[in-house]
């Protein structure tokens, strides 16, 4: 029997060689669908011949019995259900064997992810595993280089050291040189000393000797010669020597010492004065300085109602009598309390010293933080407004300058003035042109006017006489109907109307007279009243608005001129 | 007052003519005027021989023989009737009167530059005396001769004394071996001892102020340090750098300048006179820019005596300036404000500075450097002024009138008056 710890990997392409077999097996005993079977078995499987001697190798056509039925077991073991048929017997059952295969399939394919998976792991850790090696060399490379620098530092130190020492050995080999140097100095001093000295002793001996033999020779050489007594610089006499005049001297003498020391304590004295006065104004200014600092004293212990009490009994000495008390304790009380006005003044400032440091280091009193920011935008803003300012004003100068300038200069001017002048003229002739127009139209409508005007007056003529000539038959019909007295008022009425008509025509003479009248002067001022502008506008249509009488009046005058 | 060999010639100050004409034994080593002007006294140091004359009556005559003793110093007393006469090696100070005719005797007086001193006002004088190597300052009162105090002065080697100006203090100060000062009262009291270091070579000059505030002390290490009359300690020390850094000093250098013969010059000067102008030439004063640096000279290390240190120091009679001349940079002169305690101005010369002087009545500095200009300056500015003469004219040394007006300047052999206008207001 062919031993089986080696088949596992080979389960599937045995079971398919299995099957075939088992199908071959079956094909003779059961009914199986022959088509699926072989479809199922003509699934492409890479197997290759060897597979096939493998196949063999494990199940031969002598133990498939065995072959099976270890197959079983197999399966079984490993939880898959039995292949055998639910009865017992050599009946395979395939569905069984198919799910079986199935399963094993699967569990194939899990296996393979697995390993691709393990496989995948290993490659990381071995990658990993390279690196940190090379982590490591490295390392300890730095290491090693490191440990050669410290030992090269501390052979660096070490000759440091030494020669530190050996420059201290000679330093204090020096010193103890200077040392003896020095001690050899004093000793011959005090030997030159002693032999000055004795030299000196000699000399004296020889002085004296010489003294005496000068002394004992003629003494009559040495002799003053004055032709006669001179006076004394001040006029007195000369005085004997006595003991009274020792004590004089003596005297003068203490005067004089005394009268130098009055003067300088004099000095003293006044630079004293000056000195504690100034004292006290700086105290004084020290305190006003200082923030006022009432609680302190309460708060400290016993020290405070005694120090309060000096400090008063300070201030009652401030007074001005002040420099006349020139007391040890006193002195040392001004002089005390300046020390600690002072101090506290030192702190104070040490303490607003450590704001501002704060301050600008940004950590606290955000308030002056900010506002000093905001005043340095500010002051940018500022600085940028000005910037923006002085150019404007600088162009403006500019243009001020052109302008300024131009005038200086003559054809400009010249031509400036007749660029003005032409505009004014061509503006004029505008405006002539304009009026020239409004002059034409006018003259048109006058005349369309005067053209109605006399139209008017042929009609009205006309109508006279068709009037007169109705009259005339009315008349003649009246008369011949006078007879008839019944149209009495007819006539009236018509003498009326004729009237009317008579009126009409006499107010209309009458307002034409006025017209006449007033028309003389009318052409030859322009100036015209309202009252003839109003009646102008009653009698003829203008156009034109009351702005420019003038055409109306013309209107009239020609009117009139025509009538 | 001026001597010519064994001649006395005195003139007038202001139109240099002679007044008197003195005739002396020997050849005049040093003469000196009485504190009235009515003497003078001239010493013939070889002969030991003091002749006084007198302007009142010139054939008035006086003659002081030292005899065998010897002479090295004389000087009037301030009384101006007296002679102190120093003999020879320093035995005695003999003290003569031309009132009495008496000699009074100082014994022991010590041998140094400045032995004797006198106070401004003339009352007391100050004697440095040596006695068993040690030194001693014995005071007088002039009017009596009278000793009023003795007293031992704690120097290895006194080297000089100086009154301050109130006459109430005596500085005492010892050998350049070692710096010390002391400081005694008018009684004889020790006030104050100032050591500023040890060992190094130590005080060179010394110079009170007008009004006895200061007491400025140069020393050998190019530095001037002033002490205070209240407390006698150092209130600042004012160093003498050979390079000059503080933009707030003003440097004026000497500088030549071309000589310019003027046209108007040429048509009558006689030969001589355009020669010499030609020769000489003429210096202005320009102002450098800081920094500044000097011309050091670093002396010899093995002579004694070095020329190193502040050798000249001179406060101005307004007690405003204080003018300094470090001998390492002979150069240039030092002016120091004295109520900022800052320096103030630098002058700087061509020629080595030999002397200088101010002015008694103003802030005026006078100083000569051996060539024939003298040099002015002024806190208004600085002027160099050549003198007038054909011929080399080197100043050594300037003196200036009590009034102001007028100095001397004195070469060799020469001397001239150089008078100064005062400004119209």
């Amino acid at each position: 029997f062919v031993a089986m710890g080696d088949w596992k990997t080979l389960t599937v392409p045995v079971l398919s060689s299995d099957s075939k077999n088992i199908f071959q097996y079956t094909s003779e005993k059961k009914v199986s669908p022959p088509s699926m079977n072989s479809q199922v078995l003509r699934l492409p499987l890479p197997s290759s011949k060897s597979m096939h001697s493998f196949f063999s190798a494990f199940c031969t056509e002598e133990n498939i019995e065995q072959s099976i039925s270890y197959l079983n077991r197999e399966l079984t073991t490993l939880g898959f259900p039995s292949i055998y048929a639910e009865s017992k017997g050599k009946e395979l059952n395939l569905i069984s064997i198919i799910n079986c295969m199935n399963e094993l399939l699967v569990l194939q394919h899990k296996n393979l992810r697995a390993q691709e998976e393990v496989e995948m792991q290993h490659l990381k850790l071995g990658s990993d595993m390279d690196h940190l090696q090379n982590c490591y060399a490295k390392l300890k490379e730095q290491l090693e280089l490191s440990k050669r620098e410290i030992v090269g530092l501390q052979e660096r130190d070490r000759q440091l050291q030494s020669k530190n020492r050996n420059l201290h050995q000679l330093l204090k080999n020096e010193k103890d040189e200077v040392q003896k140097l020095q001690n050899i100095i004093s000793s011959r001093a005090t030997q030159y000393n002693h032999d000055m000295k004795r030299k000196e002793r000699e000399y004296n001996k020889l002085k004296e000797r010489l003294h005496q033999l000068v002394m004992n020779k003629k003494d009559k050489k040495i002799a003053m010669e004055v032709l006669n007594y001179v006076g004394r610089a001040d006029g007195k006499r000369g005085a004997w020597r006595t003991d009274k005049t020792e004590a004089r001297n003596e005297e003068e003498m203490y005067k004089v010492l005394l009268s130098d020391y009055e003067q300088r304590q004099k000095q003293l004295l006044v630079e004293n004065a000056e000195l504690k006065k100034v004292l006290q104004q700086m105290k004084k200014e020290i305190i006003s300085l200082l923030p006022p600092q009432k609680q302190k004293p309460k708060e400290r212990s016993e020290d405070g109602p005694v120090l309060s009490d000096l400090e008063e009994d300070i201030g009652e000495l401030n007074k001005e009598n002040m420099w006349e008390l020139s007391c040890e304790t006193v002195r040392e009380q001004l002089t005390n309390s300046i020390r600690k006005q002072w101090r506290m003044l030192k702190n104070h400032v040490e303490r607003l010293d450590n704001q501002v440091s704060r301050v600008h280091s940004g950590a606290l009193n955000e308030k002056d933080v900010i506002s000093r920011e905001d005043h340095e935008l500010e002051t940018e803003k500022l600085e940028l407004e000005i910037q923006q300012c002085k150019e404007m004003i600088k162009t403006q100068q500019q243009l001020l300058q052109q302008q300024l300038m131009s005038p200086c200069d003559d054809d400009t001017t010249l031509l400036l003035q007749d660029c003005y002048l032409l505009e004014e003229r061509e503006r004029l002739q505008e405006e002539w042109r304009l009026f020239r127009e409004q002059k034409k139209n006018f003259e048109k409508e006058r005349r369309s006017f005067t053209e109605a005007a006399i139209r008017l007056g042929l009609e009205r003529k006309a109508f006279e006489e068709d009037r007169g000539a109705w009259l005339k038959q009315q008349f003649l019909s009246m008369c011949t109907d006078y007879k008839h007295s019944e149209n009495v008022t007819t006539p009236s009425a018509f003498l009326g109307s004729s009237d009317q008509d008579n009126r009409l025509v006499k107010s209309t003479s009458q307002q034409r007279k006025p017209h006449c009248m007033l028309s003389g002067p009318v052409s030859a001022e322009p100036c015209q009243t309202s009252q003839h502008i109003t009646c102008n506008s009653s009698s003829a249509a203008s156009k034109k608005p009351a702005g420019d009488s003038k055409p109306n009046q013309w209107v009239e005058s020609d009117k009139e001129e025509t009538e | 007052a001026s001597c010519v060999q064994y001649r006395l010639v005195v003139r007038d100050v202001n139109t240099l003519r002679i007044l008197q004409l003195y005739t002396c034994l020997d050849q005049i080593q040093h003469i000196e005027w009485s504190s009235d002007s009515l003497f003078i006294l001239c010493a013939m140091y070889k002969r030991g021989i003091v002749q006084v004359w007198s302007l009142e009556q010139p054939d008035w005559h006086c003659k002081i023989d030292e005899g065998s003793a010897g002479l090295v110093a004389s000087c009037w007393s301030p009384d101006g009737r007296h002679i102190l006469n120093t003999t020879e090696f320093h035995l005695r100070i003999t003290v003569w009167s031309l009132c009495t005719k008496s000699v009074s005797y100082i014994k022991y007086p010590k041998a140094c530059q400045q032995g004797i001193a006198f106070t401004k006002d003339g009352r007391y004088m100050a004697v440095a005396e040596r006695r068993d190597c040690k030194d001693f300052i014995s005071i007088f009162v002039c009017s009596d001769w009278q000793l009023l105090r003795h007293f031992d002065a704690e120097t290895q080697d006194l080297f000089g004394i100086e009154w301050a100006p109130n006459g109430c203090v005596l500085a005492v100060w010892d050998t350049c071996l070692e710096y010390k000062i002391l400081l005694y009262s008018l009684d004889g009291r020790l006030l104050s001892t100032y050591r500023a270091y040890e060992w190094s070579l130590g005080i060179k000059s010394i110079a009170w102020s007008p009004s006895s505030q200061f007491l400025a002390i140069g020393s050998y290490d190019e530095k001037v340090r002033i002490l205070n009359h209240v407390t006698w300690k150092k209130i600042t020390e004012f160093e003498h750098p050979a390079t000059i850094a503080n933009a707030k000093t003003i440097v004026y250098k000497e500088v030549e300048k071309s000589p310019s013969v003027e046209t108007e010059r040429l048509s009558f000067p006689p030969t001589r006179a355009l020669a010499s102008s030609l020769f000489s030439t003429q210096s202005k004063y320009d102002i450098s820019q800081v920094p500044v640096s000097l011309q050091y000279i670093k002396p010899v290390a093995d002579r004694a005596n070095p020329k190193m240190g502040i050798g000249m120091l001179a406060f101005s009679p307004d007690n405003c300036f204080l003018a300094t001349k470090n001998d390492n940079i002979p150069n240039a002169v030092w002016i120091w404000d004295v109520q900022k305690l800052k320096l103030f101005v630098v002058l700087e010369q061509l020629c080595a500075i030999q002397s200088f002087q101010w002015d008694p009545r103003q802030p005026r500095l006078a100083v000569c450097t051996g060539n024939s200009k003298v040099y002015l300056w002024s806190p208004a500015g600085c002027v160099s002024v050549q003198v007038p003469m054909e011929g080399d004219f080197q100043i050594v040394s300037l003196s200036w009138h009590s009034s102001g007006d007028s100095m001397a300047l004195l070469s060799k052999d020469n001397f001239c008056v150089c008078y100064l206008e005062r400004e119209e207001v």
